[in-house]
C-alpha cells in the first residue's frame, strides 16, 4: 500500500477539490482527511459514518476551591498565565502540562482528561474514508492528524487497499508535520501568486527536511505567467517536477456547490480530462513508485 | 484598537484585507503578521526591516554530574520530552513545551534551562505604517510561542491589525485572543461556509465582537449571506470576484493602491467596525 498526501503550504489553493477528484479516479483506495481543524473533504464525499470514536487530548487543570488554600504556588509555577488571582484556570490558556497539579502542596488541582474531538470510519461512494473533527479552540491537532492517518493506514492494510489518499492541512507546523511524516510521496498544490510561491518554497523545504519526495501541481496557472515560471524554477531547484497545470476554472466552485467532485459533475469537460491526466502522471510517477510493492499503474 | 483578521478556511483573503486595510488607514496603524507558518503580508507591504530578533523557548539541559536518575523529571513531563533509562537521561527538545516542570521537580537542581531557537521576529516600517511579523523555522512544530512573541512586541500605534493564521485551533486562538474585534473573511462556497461556522464558534468562545467580509462575493451561493443574517453576523464589506483583483494579488500589489476607489472602501470598512463596537458598548 502506498500513501499520497496532498498539501499546499498556502490555504485555499485547491487541495481538497483535487483530493476529491483523485478519490473519484482511484480504485481499491482509502481516503483520509488529515485536515482536522477545518475539514472540508466530507462536503464532497458525503461519508456515511460507521464508527465514531472520541479523541481524548491531555488533561486540563481544574482547581478544587474546597481544598485550595490560595498559597499562590500554582500561579507562580504556571508559565502560561493560565491561573487567575482568584485561582480560576483559564481552560484556553492552560497548556495541559500538569505542573500545578503535581506540585500543589494541598493536592487541590484535578486534571480531568478532556475529550477534544471525534474521529470516524465511514463509507463513501469512492471507498472507505477515515476523518475527524477537532473541537473548536482545541490543542493536539497534530496528535489527531497522526491518529487518523494511523487508523486509515491500518484499515487500508486490512482490506488490502493499494492506495491511501490523504488530504493535508495548510501551513508548515505541527498538523502538517503529522500529516506528511512517513508518506510515500507528496503532491503540493500551489497557485502562481507571490503568496503561493513564498509558501511553496517553505513547504518544499519542509518536505526536504523530512526527506519525502514531492510533486507540484499549479492551480489557476494562467493567472500570472511570471509567477508560474518561478514555481517551475523552485520545483526544479528542489529536484521535484511540476506534474499538473490547471487553468482557472469556475467548474470547481460549481461542482462544490452541488457536493460533487468535478469528475462527477462534468465528466466530459476539459477540466475532468486534465485532472485524469494529472492523476495518471501522479500514479505512475517515480516519486510514488520508488519503493517496490503495489503496482499502481493499473489505476491509470 | 486591536483588530484581528481571521478565517476558518485558508485562502479566503485574510492577508488581502489585513494589508489593504492597514495601507488605507495609513499613519498611526501597525500591521502584525501572526500567520507564522506561512507569513505573506510582507509581500504586499514591502517593509524596511530594521530589527530582527530570535524567538527561543526554554528547554532543559541536564547536569549529569548532579543527576541521580530518580526519574521525577520524566514522570512530570506530559509531553514525553525527557526520559530516563538506567544511567542515561535523554531530552527531546522539539517535544518540549517549556513548562519548566522538570526543573521545578528536580530535587538535586540537576536541570537548568537553555534557550532553543525556533523562529524569528522582524520589525520595521512600510511607509508610515508599523510592520512586524513572526516566522516559524521550517521543521518546527509549535507556532504559538512565535505568535505570542510577535504579539508582545511594543505596540505604539493607535490601530493594530493582526493577520491571523487559518483554522480554528491553538494558533488562531493565540493570535486573536485579547483583540478588540475579529474581522472574519470568507467566500460564499460550501467550504467557506462550513469553516466560517467553526471560526464563529471559536470567536464566540473568546467573547470578542466580530463582523464579516465576504470575498469573491458573487461566486458560489447565497448560503453565507443567509447564515450571516440568521446569526446576526454583520456583513461589513463585500469584494466581488474580479480578474483584475486576482491579478493584482498575484503580483503582490495592494488593490487600495493599484485600483481606484478601494482605499475609500477599506476606510469605510473601518468606519463600520467602529459603529459595531459603538453599538456593542452602548448595549452594555
Amino acid at each position: 500500500m502506498k500513501e499520497l498526501v496532498i498539501i499546499s503550504g498556502k490555504g485555499g489553493t485547491g487541495k481538497t477539490s483535487l483530493t476529491a477528484a483523485f478519490a473519484a479516479f482511484s480504485e481499491n483506495g482509502v481516503i483520509c482527511d488529515g485536515d482536522v481543524d477545518a475539514a472540508d473533504l466530507h462536503l464532497l464525499t458525503a461519508p456515511v459514518v460507521k464508527q465514531q470514536i472520541d479523541f481524548n487530548g491531555g488533561g486540563i487543570a481544574v482547581i478544587n476551591p474546597e481544598k485550595c488554600i490560595e498559597c499562590g504556588q500554582c500561579i507562580e509555577l504556571c508559565r502560561f498565565e493560565a491561573i487567575s488571582e482568584s485561582f480560576k484556570v483559564d481552560g484556553i490558556a492552560c497548556e495541559g502540562c500538569g505542573v500545578c497539579v503535581d506540585l500543589c502542596p494541598e493536592k487541590a488541582i484535578d486534571f480531568p482528561v478532556k475529550t477534544c474531538g471525534q474521529w470516524f470510519v465511514s463509507d463513501t461512494r469512492f471507498g472507505p474514508m477515515v476523518h475527524a473533527r477537532l473541537g473548536i479552540a482545541e490543542e493536539n491537532s497534530g496528535r489527531l492528524v497522526a491518529l487518523v492517518r494511523k487508523e486509515a493506514k491500518s484499515l487500508a492494510e486490512e482490506i488490502k487497499a493499494d492506495l491511501l489518499i490523504t488530504d493535508g492541512p495548510p501551513g508548515v507546523g505541527c498538523p502538517v508535520i503529522a500529516a506528511i511524516s512517513g508518506a510515500d510521496a507528496l503532491l503540493i498544490v500551489t497557485e502562481p501568486t507571490v503568496s503561493g510561491v513564498h509558501d511553496l518554497d517553505r513547504v518544499m523545504a519542509l518536505a526536504a527536511h523530512f526527506k519525502i519526495p514531492s510533486m507540484v501541481c499549479v492551480n489557476k496557472f494562467d493567472l500570472n505567467p511570471d509567477q508560474a515560471r518561478i514555481i517551475e524554477d523552485i520545483a526544479k531547484k528542489r529536484g521535484s517536477s511540476v506534474v499538473g497545470r490547471i487553468p482557472f476554472d469556475p467548474l470547481f466552485t460549481k461542482s462544490m456547490v452541488c457536493g460533487q467532485t468535478v469528475v462527477e459533475f462534468d465528466p466530459d469537460s476539459y477540466l475532468t480530462g486534465l485532472l485524469k491526466e494529472i492523476w495518471n502522471g501522479v500514479i505512475s510517477s517515480p516519486e510514488l513508485n520508488r519503493k517496490k510493492g503495489v503496482e499502481l499503474t493499473r489505476m491509470v | 484598537m486591536i483588530l484581528s483578521i481571521a478565517s476558518g478556511k485558508g485562502g479566503t483573503g485574510k492577508t488581502t484585507v489585513a494589508t489593504n486595510l492597514a495601507f488605507s488607514l495609513g499613519s498611526g496603524t501597525q500591521l502584525i503578521d501572526c500567520d507564522v507558518e506561512e507569513p505573506n503580508a510582507h509581500l504586499f507591504m514591502d517593509p524596511d526591516i530594521h530589527t530582527t530578533k530570535p524567538v527561543a523557548v526554554p528547554v532543559p539541559r541536564i547536569k549529569e554530574e548532579l543527576c541521580d536518575y530518580c526519574k521525577l523529571c520524566s514522570e512530570i513531563c506530559r509531553f514525553n520530552a525527557i526520559a530516563v533509562f538506567g544511567n542515561t537521561v535523554l531530552t527531546f527538545p522539539e517535544l518540549c513545551h517549556g513548562c519548566g516542570g522538570c526543573m521545578a521537580v528536580c530535587p538535586r537542581d540537576a536541570i537548568v534551562e537553555t534557550q532553543r531557537e525556533m523562529g524569528r521576529l522582524e520589525e520595521g516600517t512600510a511607509g508610515n505604517i508599523g510592520f512586524s511579523r513572526g516566522i516559524l523555522n521550517v521543521g518546527e512544530a509549535m507556532a504559538p510561542p512565535v505568535i505570542k512573541a510577535v504579539k508582545s512586541l511594543d505596540r505604539n500605534h493607535s490601530i493594530t491589525i493582526i493577520d491571523a493564521p487559518p483554522g480554528t485551533s491553538c494558533p488562531v486562538i493565540t493570535a486573536i485572543k485579547g483583540t478588540d474585534f475579529v474581522l472574519m473573511v470568507t467566500e460564499p462556497t460550501p467550504f467557506g461556509l462550513h469553516d466560517l461556522k467553526l471560526a464563529v464558534g471559536a470567536v464566540k468562545l473568546l467573547n470578542i465582537p466580530y463582523g464579516l467580509v465576504i470575498n469573491r462575493s458573487d461566486i458560489g451561493t447565497t448560503a453565507v449571506h443567509e447564515y450571516a443574517k440568521k446569526e446576526g453576523l454583520p456583513v461589513l464589506m463585500e469584494i466581488p470576484f474580479d480578474r483584475g483583483i486576482a491579478e493584482a494579488y498575484s503580483k503582490g500589489e495592494l488593490i487600495a493602491k493599484a485600483m481606484p476607489g478601494w482605499k475609500e472602501k477599506f476606510r469605510q470598512l473601518y468606519g463600520r467596525i467602529e459603529v459595531v463596537l459603538g453599538q456593542r458598548s452602548k448595549e452594555k
